[in-house]
């Protein structure tokens, strides 16, 4: 076993036991603060994969900016955590059958298809060489997404802008 | 580097069923929110191990567009909660049948 193979299998646990983490804690801020940590692993990740400036955005966008603003809100809310409950029983067997199918059958998939078990090469993309390539082949998607921001922007601006009182309209 | 494929996709299946699970089964939209950007997380993960495995840049190309989505998914997502919980004074959905009565 390879020093890059022990990486990927400790980044892995490491993803999937802060998300798991994440998704069943009953008090929002600690689901987010696992969350920023599953998000510094899929960093780590990009990383080793080769892409650092991927990496670099991981930790500034993902976990610096859109974590921080779900704080901001559970902040600003005062949210109180409402009794959680898991599906009703005659939705939950259904859906539990559903989901074993899936896991087993994609399980298999994965297993038998000869590609799966390509060793993938190391690889590492220059910041500069990446972005020349953007906004060489797809700068109209970087139009596109810049356009969108704006919109986000504008319709954030717009649903945020007065609190509706109960009973107005 | 002696990783395989298969490995990381399945890394990345189980990140997006972790999403799907927090998505579905809570009851907070903030959580739901939450599930969201899991289950974006997970896909990014599947196009840079695609990326790697082909070795083309238009994998590492999708993550940049997923993350500035997701930031735009998440300011309006966020707005909109802000405003359901001032209209409402709830974040459960099961409080927004206002309809009903």
């Amino acid at each position: 076993m390879t020093l890059h193979q022990i990486l990927f299998f400790a980044i892995a646990a490491l993803i999937l036991a802060s998300t798991g983490l994440a998704i069943t804690r009953r008090n929002l801020v600690h689901a987010v603060i696992y969350l920023i940590f599953g998000f510094f692993g899929s960093a780590f990740l990009f990383y080793l994969f080769g892409s650092p400036f991927l990496a670099a955005l991981m930790v500034i966008i993902y976990a610096g900016a859109i974590m921080i603003l779900f704080l901001f809100i559970i902040m600003m809310l005062r949210v109180e955590s409402p009794e959680e409950r898991l599906f009703p029983a005659r939705q939950l067997w259904p859906a539990a059958l559903l989901a074993a199918a899936y896991v087993v059958i994609g399980g298999l998939l994965l297993v038998n298809d000869p590609s799966s078990g390509i060793a993938l090469a190391a690889a590492l993309t220059e910041p500069a060489a990446f972005g020349t390539y953007i906004f060489q082949s797809s700068w109209l998607a970087v139009e596109i997404a810049s356009l969108l921001l704006l919109v986000a922007l504008i319709g954030a601006l717009l649903v945020g802008r007065r609190p509706v009182k109960e009973g107005e309209d | 580097m002696g990783i395989p494929f298969g490995y990381v996709l399945a890394l990345a299946g189980i990140v997006v069923a972790l999403g799907m699970i927090c998505a579905t089964a809570r009851r907070n939209l903030i959580m739901i929110l939450l599930g969201v950007e899991v289950m974006l997380n997970g896909a990014a993960i599947a196009f840079i191990a695609a990326a790697l495995r082909w070795q083309q840049l238009e994998g590492q190309a999708f993550v940049l567009f997923i993350i500035a989505i997701a930031a735009a998914e998440v300011s309006l997502g966020l707005a909109l909660i802000v405003y359901l919980y001032h209209r409402t004074g709830s974040l459960d959905p099961e409080h927004y049948n206002t309809l009903k009565q």
